[in-house]
C-alpha cells in the first residue's frame, strides 16, 4: 500500500484510459502524456496498461507501507526519498516506511509514479483511470489528498531484477519542444483563409486554466467566413450543429482549445483540425505560459508519426525486459 | 392543413474528414434535420453489427457521426472505403426501430435555474429578461405559458449524447416551421445546476451534473439522466440513462410533484414511466402531430 502525505496540486491515479463509451458522452480520460506513463511501467516491470500516478506541477509526497520499486518518468521533479536525492527514468527500490518527497516540476508539467504491481484501485467500465467531472475511477473520482491510502497490485518480479534499469538518454523526450502537429480538416471551411493560415503561423500560449479537459491557447482571433447560419446551428457564426469532438480535436470559440484525454465530447463549436496522436502527450507537457506552434501534416505523416512512437515505446520496453528464467 | 407533414429532405453528399490519425468524422448534412439524425443512427447502427476490427469508438450526432480507430489495425483510408460501403447499403426509407418514449418531468421556472439565470445577467442578449421571456418573445409566442405549452406540447427526440456522460440533446418531433431556435449566451456562465433543463440552437439539453453552460435555462427536471453508482433500477446497465433515438415526452410539473418525485429519485426507489415502441419515420413524416398523439397514447394510455 501507499500513503499520500501531501497530494500536490492535481494528483490523479490514471492508466490508459476508458474506451467505448465516447457515444454516452465519456471521455477516455488516461495519462495525458501516454509515452511517459508507459516508460514509467516498462522501469517497474509493469505492463502498459498499469496504473501509475500523474502529478500536475507539484509533486505528491508519498509514505510507502511495503518493500517495492518504484520510477518517475515525464516533467524532471527533484525528489528525495528519506533525505536521499532520487533519479528520474530509473527504477527505484523503496522499503517499508520510507517517504518519497517531491518538488515542483522544472521542465514540462507532469510527472508519473509507476510502482511495481501498479496502483490498484477498483476498475470502473474497465479502467482505473480518474475522471473527475463525474467523480468515477481513481480514488473516490477525485484528485488525490493526505491521508488518501492506496492498494498496490502483485508485482511480477524480483525487485533485484528491476532496481536500477534506467532509461538510455536517447529515449527521454525533450519538452523543450514547442512544435505540435496537426491534420486540418473536420469543419476549417467555417475558417477564413488568411484564419486557416494563421492557425498553423501565430505564436500560440498556454492559458492559465488548461487542463486534462482542454488546452486553452491565447493568440489572436480566428474569423469565420460569413454565411447564413444553417438550422439548428445558432446564430454565432462559431456554431455548427452540436457534432462529436475527436480527443486532440481543435475548437475555435474564437482562441483555439485543443481538447485532451478528459475532453467534453461533443459540442456546437467548429473544430477546425486534430492534433495527431504522437503529439498529444508533448502538448500535454507544455506549460502555462509557454509557446505553442502548430504544424499543418496530412495523415500519411501523421500515421508515420505515431508508427515511430510505437517503435520508440516498444524499443524501451525491450530494452527493460526482464529475463524470466 | 398545410404545415402539418414533413417533407423528406436530399442530403448533400457526406462529407468525410480525418481527425488526426486516429479519428474519421462524417458530416451529413450542415443543418439540422430529422433525416440527417436518422441517417448517422442508421449508418452507426449498421457500423455497430458490423464490428469491423480497431473501431473503438462509434458515435452517432444530430446530424454527423465520429469513428475512432487504432490505425494499426485499420487505415483511415480502408476505414473511410468500409463506411461508404455501409452507407451505400443503408436505406432509411424502409427503416424503422424498436425505441423508447419516456415520461420526462420538468418544473419549469423552478428557484434553482431562476437563482442561477439572475446571476449571469450580464452573460445574456437580454438582461432585462427571464431566458423564457426572451425565448418566448423571439420565436412569436404571447406569453411564457404559451411558449411552455409548445415545448410540452410534442415530444421530443434523442439525438444525440455526448458533450459530458448522459447530456441528452433533444429534437423536438415537429415540422421546421413550428421548431424553437434561440441562440445560447452570449458569454457562457460558468456555472448551471444539475439536472437544468435548457435550449440551445434547435435543442434541449438536460445538465447531468453542475457545470459551465451556455443553454438558456427554462426548468430543472427532478430525475437523473446520470447515475454513476448505478442506483436507481432505470441504470442497472448503465450509468447513463438517455440513448440516441429515445423519445422524451417533457411534462410541465408543480413544485409538490417535484419534490415528491425528487423523494422517490433520493431514496432509491424511482423508476421512469416508459413504453416500447416502434418507430417508423415514414408514418412520423406523413402525420406528426396524429404520430406523436399515438405514442402519447402508448405511454399514458
Amino acid at each position: 500500500m501507499i500513503e499520500i502525505l501531501a497530494g500536490g496540486i492535481s494528483t490523479t491515479v490514471q492508466d490508459t484510459g476508458r474506451h467505448g463509451h465516447y457515444h454516452i458522452g465519456m471521455p477516455p480520460s488516461g495519462a495525458m502524456d501516454p509515452y511517459a506513463h508507459a516508460v514509467a511501467n516498462f522501469l517497474v516491470g509493469n505492463d502498459e496498461g498499469a496504473a501509475t500516478l500523474e502529478m500536475t506541477y507539484q509533486g505528491a509526497d508519498i509514505r510507502f507501507t511495503e518493500p517495492g520499486v518504484i520510477a518517475l518518468a515525464g516533467a524532471t521533479m527533484d525528489g528525495e526519498l528519506d533525505g536521499e536525492s532520487v533519479p528520474m527514468w530509473e527504477a527505484i527500490a523503496v522499503d517499508a516506511g520510507q517517504e518519497l518527497s517531491l518538488e515542483f516540476a522544472v521542465d514540462g508539467t507532469r510527472t508519473y509514479l509507476a510502482v511495481a504491481g501498479g496502483i490498484d484501485t477498483e476498475p470502473v467500465m474497465e479502467s482505473r483511470s480518474t475522471y473527475t467531472l463525474v467523480g468515477i475511477g481513481g480514488h473516490e473520482g477525485r484528485t488525490l489528498e493526505a491521508g488518501d491510502e492506496l492498494a498496490v497490485g502483485e508485482a511480477t518480479h524480483d525487485r533485484g531484477a528491476l532496481v536500477g534499469r534506467a532509461v538510455d538518454d536517447d529515449h527521454v523526450p525533450s519538452y523543450d519542444e514547442d512544435t505540435v502537429r496537426v491534420v486540418l480538416g473536420l469543419c476549417d471551411y467555417r475558417l477564413t483563409d488568411e484564419s486557416r493560415e494563421e492557425l498553423c503561423s501565430a505564436e500560440w500560449t498556454v492559458a492559465a486554466d488548461a487542463d486534462r479537459v482542454g488546452y486553452r491557447l491565447e493568440g489572436p482571433d480566428m474569423e469565420f467566413e460569413s454565411r447564413e447560419q444553417p438550422f439548428g446551428a445558432g446564430p454565432d457564426p462559431s456554431n455548427v450543429v452540436d457534432l462529436g469532438y475527436p480527443v486532440g480535436s481543435i475548437q475555435v470559440p474564437q482562441q483555439p482549445i485543443v481538447l485532451m484525454q478528459d475532453a467534453v465530447t461533443g459540442g456546437g463549436y467548429a473544430t477546425v483540425g486534430t492534433v495527431i496522436s504522437a503529439d498529444r502527450g508533448l502538448l500535454a507537457q507544455r506549460r502555462t505560459h509557454q509557446s505553442v506552434f502548430f504544424e499543418s501534416v496530412d495523415v500519411d505523416e501523421a500515421l508515420d508519426a505515431r508508427a515511430e512512437r510505437r517503435e520508440a515505446l516498444d524499443k524501451v520496453a525491450t530494452s527493460l525486459s526482464v529475463d524470466v528464467d | 392543413m398545410a404545415a402539418n407533414s414533413i417533407t423528406p429532405k436530399d442530403l448533400p453528399e457526406p462529407r468525410y474528414e480525418h481527425g488526426g490519425d486516429d479519428h474519421i468524422f462524417v458530416e451529413l448534412d450542415q443543418e439540422m434535420s430529422f433525416d440527417a439524425n436518422f441517417r448517422a443512427m442508421a449508418v452507426t447502427q449498421q457500423l455497430r453489427e458490423r464490428d469491423l476490427p480497431g473501431v473503438t469508438e462509434i458515435c452517432p450526432a444530430n446530424a454527423s457521426y465520429l469513428l475512432r480507430f487504432e490505425p494499426e489495425e485499420i487505415g483511415p483510408n480502408e476505414l473511410v472505403d468500409e463506411v461508404k460501403a455501409v452507407a451505400a447499403d443503408t436505406d432509411i426509407s424502409s427503416y424503422e426501430w424498436e425505441t423508447r418514449i419516456v415520461d420526462f418531468p420538468v418544473l419549469y421556472q423552478d428557484e434553482w435555474t431562476h437563482e442561477t439565470l439572475m446571476r449571469f445577467r450580464e452573460n445574456h442578449q437580454d438582461p432585462d429578461a427571464t431566458d423564457l421571456e426572451y425565448s418566448a418573445e423571439l420565436n412569436g409566442f404571447d406569453s411564457v405559458d404559451d411558449f411552455i405549452d409548445a415545448h410540452t406540447g410534442s415530444p421530443h427526440m434523442v439525438t444525440m449524447v455526448g458533450f459530458v456522460p448522459g447530456l441528452p440533446f433533444c429534437f423536438q418531433m415537429v415540422p421546421r416551421e413550428e421548431q424553437i431556435e434561440v441562440p445560447k449566451y452570449v458569454q457562457p456562465r460558468t456555472d448551471t445546476p444539475s439536472r437544468a433543463v435548457g435550449y440551445g440552437g434547435a435543442f434541449t439539453a438536460v445538465y447531468p451534473v453542475q457545470g459551465a453552460g451556455g443553454y438558456q435555462l427554462y426548468g430543472r427536471t427532478p430525475v437523473e439522466v446520470l447515475d454513476v453508482d448505478q442506483e436507481l433500477a432505470d441504470f442497472e446497465e448503465s450509468m447513463v440513462f438517455p440513448n440516441p433515438g429515445d423519445i422524451l415526452n417533457f411534462r410541465r410539473i408543480d413544485r409538490e410533484e417535484y419534490d415528491s418525485v425528487r423523494e422517490a429519485v433520493e431514496d432509491g426507489s424511482f423508476e421512469f414511466d416508459t413504453a416500447t415502441v416502434e418507430f417508423s419515420p415514414e408514418e412520423f413524416f406523413a402525420d406528426p402531430h396524429g404520430y406523436n398523439e399515438e405514442l402519447k397514447e402508448v405511454l399514458y394510455g
